[in-house]
């Protein structure tokens, strides 16, 4: 056991940190720093600088463009980016859909659709959740009925985050209605330019347009763009939704935190700042603590995954405690902010450009955190029922 | 970056776990916290024969060469047992002074030490200094070649027992100057030492130990005149590091003993693990275990590279500290009133966890600490 970095694990890390100052965009950087939406311009532009330099997917199996990293490699690239407010790669293409297609995906499957997510060509958006199937997401009801070489879909999808640009969507559908719930699910792909396919934007407490309801009409998909086996789309899903909470979020904690800091010492008080006020520094101290707590059981686990074992559920200490620290930082945002949290501007503009300009909107936008990708709650479930069989 | 453990380490685990789970089940256990001295010299010797006592120290001191991260392991395990047997008052902590001393100041202490033919003990903690090591009122005279000493220390874990005390007193400087405090061996019958030995509440002994113009020769000075402030600090933060050990392996206990109980306990015609609300509280008390260990690796690990100790000494007891609050509260709490009972070992392991919640400064202790840490 020892904590030190190898000499090549440093070099690389001097690569990583050389390629951010020379290559990183410094619009996108003050954008991210002051909470400011990206626009999928932003987003894609990153992407390709990443994809020129073959980073754009590490996670890939190498044969499709992944990187040959360890985990310890890993680690370090996605904390360097976060440290330096690179902006968090967009999940649905690269982090979701595409692990599913390498994974259990037919050959013709993953040359068709993985260079193209790869070089950021082609957008993704995910249609799990159905205003009826929160939570509970094998409860879902949209309908796909086989027909010839066709699948019909009928339904809603909920939370359809950026399905407004989208190309594509992967659905999980029920094809056996007849079944455990579990059992008739497929995982199916769908182009968003579908006849009866239409996107209905829903706006979010902070006034901005992330997300969606995604209804199907009568969508006719080709029978080819099922994933796998017809009704064992839910152990595609397990497996994916496993990736998401995986991701490693240190360094962009660091970073708001970091960014927290900067702003306090710029709001006077009394004599001195915000950032001497020993309430504000005992709960920065506390979170850069809790960041720490988090890194380091991150390690641990990447050490066993390394070892050839499996995260398991404690995947999901990462993301309950991630998405919990991340919440506790945008609120101390607020503390930090004041009086400069309370005018509105819309998060896609930059408004006076303060560091504590858009407080009050990702503080609002963040209580999605805890409730997306398997709320807080199913997370403590998941912890205890597989690490402490209950 | 590496997480793993050596083989060897986990030999030394298992000798360990072996030992407690056999040699030490908890009748063993409360017959020696009720003896007059409150543990067991025998036991003692018996660590010493297993190669336990020689870990901290490196081969040239007649030691294993083990590392910080070899003494965690050897107080994750003895926690598991609650062993009262001194393990870190008078091997690790008195251990991380002495080795710190000259090379015929070691060769006269290091080799009973770890044989535990002699014992040691520290006396640094002082009454008004809280969690403070550099608050030192008590004073060395210089009398001759020597030193006479003068003064009133508390929390001496080990004390009553201690062949020899090490003592923290100050040769010059104001009360809370790092310069100025020098650290003394002094055999604890010599004229002058009166010893007041208390039992812990939860089952060890803890002496109080004036000095009255103790006479000491200036051969028993650790390290440098007026430079033991550091050395002290130093010696502390490993202290505590390891303390985190024994917290890591409570906590554990704590919270799988918990899960048992919940899954045998019916009420309401169901085991009440299967009541949603205990599960997720069963979750966090696993979560927060899960988060202090991360830290209880990682700062013993800073001791090995010899990186930021005293940071990531504070940050741990930091995140130990509210972990073991938590964890051992709850503990009781979803043991309902079996919990409350002394019949349960449950119990036992709630009160040394709060004890070390105590032990060498509190959550609100370090955090401060740790926020001036950052601020160097």
């Amino acid at each position: 056991m020892n904590l030190e970095f190898t000499q090549e694990e440093l070099a690389f890390r001097d690569q990583v940190r050389a390629f951010i100052r020379e290559k990183f965009p410094d619009d996108i950087r003050s954008k991210v720093d002051r909470g400011q939406t990206l626009t999928k311009e932003d987003h894609v532009r990153w992407q390709k600088i990443l994809h020129e330099q073959g980073w754009a997917a590490p996670s890939w199996p190498v044969e499709w463009g992944g990187c040959d990293w360890t985990q310890t490699q890993k680690h370090i690239f996605a904390g360097e980016l976060g440290a330096a407010g690179c902006p968090p790669v967009i999940a649905f293409g690269i982090k979701m859909v595409a692990p599913v297609i390498y994974t259990y995906g037919n050959e013709e499957q993953k040359k068709r659709f993985l260079p193209d997510i790869l070089a950021s060509n082609v957008w993704w958006c995910q249609g799990y959740s159905e205003p009826g199937a929160g939570s509970d997401l094998a409860s879902l009801t949209t309908r796909a009925v086989r027909d010839g070489d066709h699948y019909v879909v009928n339904g809603v999808k909920a939370w359809t985050t950026q399905a407004q640009y989208a190309d594509w969507i992967f659905c999980l559908v029920r094809t056996d209605p007849d079944v455990k719930k579990q059992r008739g699910i497929s995982f199916l792909l769908i182009d968003m330019k579908t006849p009866g396919v239409s996107v209905h934007p829903v706006i979010t407490m902070e006034g901005g347009h992330e997300v969606n309801e995604t209804h199907f009409e009568n969508v006719r998909v080709p029978a080819e763009n099922l994933i796998g086996e017809e009704n064992s789309g839910w152990t595609y899903a397990k497996y994916l939704l496993t990736h998401e909470r995986t991701s490693n979020s240190i360094g962009s904690l660091r970073r708001s935190l970091s960014l927290v800091r900067q702003a306090a010492k710029k709001t006077k008080l009394g004599g001195s700042t915000l950032a001497d006020d020993p309430d504000f520094s005992r709960r920065a101290a506390e979170l850069e603590i809790d960041i720490q707590a988090l890194e380091f059981l991150t390690l641990r686990i990447l050490s066993t995954v390394e070892a050839g074992g499996s995260p398991g559920a404690k995947s999901s200490i990462i993301k309950l405690r991630g998405t919990e620290i991340g919440q506790a930082i945008n609120r101390l945002m607020l503390t930090a902010a004041g009086y400069g949290a309370m005018a509105y501007y819309p998060k896609i503009e930059p408004g006076p450009g303060e560091l504590t300009t858009h407080a009050a909107g990702v503080y609002f936008n963040n209580r999605k955190t805890t409730i997306y990708a398997g709320s807080s709650e199913v997370q403590r479930g998941i912890i205890s029922k597989a690490e402490l069989g209950l | 970056m590496d997480f793993t453990f050596t083989e060897e380490q986990e030999l030394m685990r298992e000798s360990v776990k072996k030992f407690a789970a056999k040699d030490y089940d908890f009748e063993t256990r409360r017959k020696i916290v009720d003896s007059d001295a409150g543990f067991s010299r025998d036991m003692l010797t018996k660590f010493a024969e297993l190669g336990w006592t020689s870990v901290p120290f490196s081969e040239e001191d007649g030691g294993f060469g083990g590392s910080a991260v070899d003494t965690m392991i050897v107080l994750e395990e003895l926690a598991k047992g609650l062993v009262v047997e001194p393990y870190l008052s008078c091997i690790v902590f008195p251990g991380a002074l002495l080795k710190r001393g000259n090379k015929a100041l070691r060769a006269a202490h290091l080799p009973q030490l770890i044989e535990t033919t002699k014992l040691y003990a520290v006396a640094y903690a002082e009454q008004d200094a809280r969690f403070d090591v550099y608050h030192q009122q008590t004073r060395a005279e210089k009398d001759g070649d020597g030193f006479r000493l003068y003064g009133d220390k508390v929390a001496v874990f080990g004390g009553a027992s201690a062949d020899y005390l090490i003592v923290a007193a100050r040769t010059s400087g104001a009360v809370g100057d790092a310069r100025g405090i020098t650290l003394f061996v002094v055999p604890s019958e010599d004229k002058g030492v009166q010893r007041l030995d208390h039992r812990t509440v939860d089952g060890l002994r803890m002496a109080d130990v004036r000095f009255e113009g103790v006479s000491v020769p200036a051969d028993a000075v650790v390290g440098e005149i007026d430079g033991g402030g550091p050395v002290l600090e130093r010696a502390v933060d490993e202290a505590t590091i390891a303390l985190g050990a024994e917290a890591m392996g409570v906590m554990e206990v704590l919270y799988k003993t918990t899960v048992t109980y919940t899954k045998e306990r019916v009420q309401f015609g169901h085991p009440i693990s299967k009541f949603q609300t205990l599960q997720f509280r069963m979750a966090d008390m696993y979560v927060a275990y899960e988060e202090a260990k991360s830290m209880v690796y990682m700062a013993s690990m800073s001791v090995d590279s010899d990186q930021d100790v005293a940071k990531a000494a504070s940050a741990m007891k930091v995140c130990v500290g509210k972990a073991g609050t938590r964890v051992g509260e709850e503990a009781i709490q979803l043991h309902g009133g079996m919990g409350m009972t002394e019949e349960l070992a449950v119990s036992h392991f709630f009160k040394r966890m709060t004890m070390i919640g105590l032990q060498f400064g509190d959550v609100s202790h370090h955090l401060k600490r740790y926020q001036a840490c950052c601020q160097d």
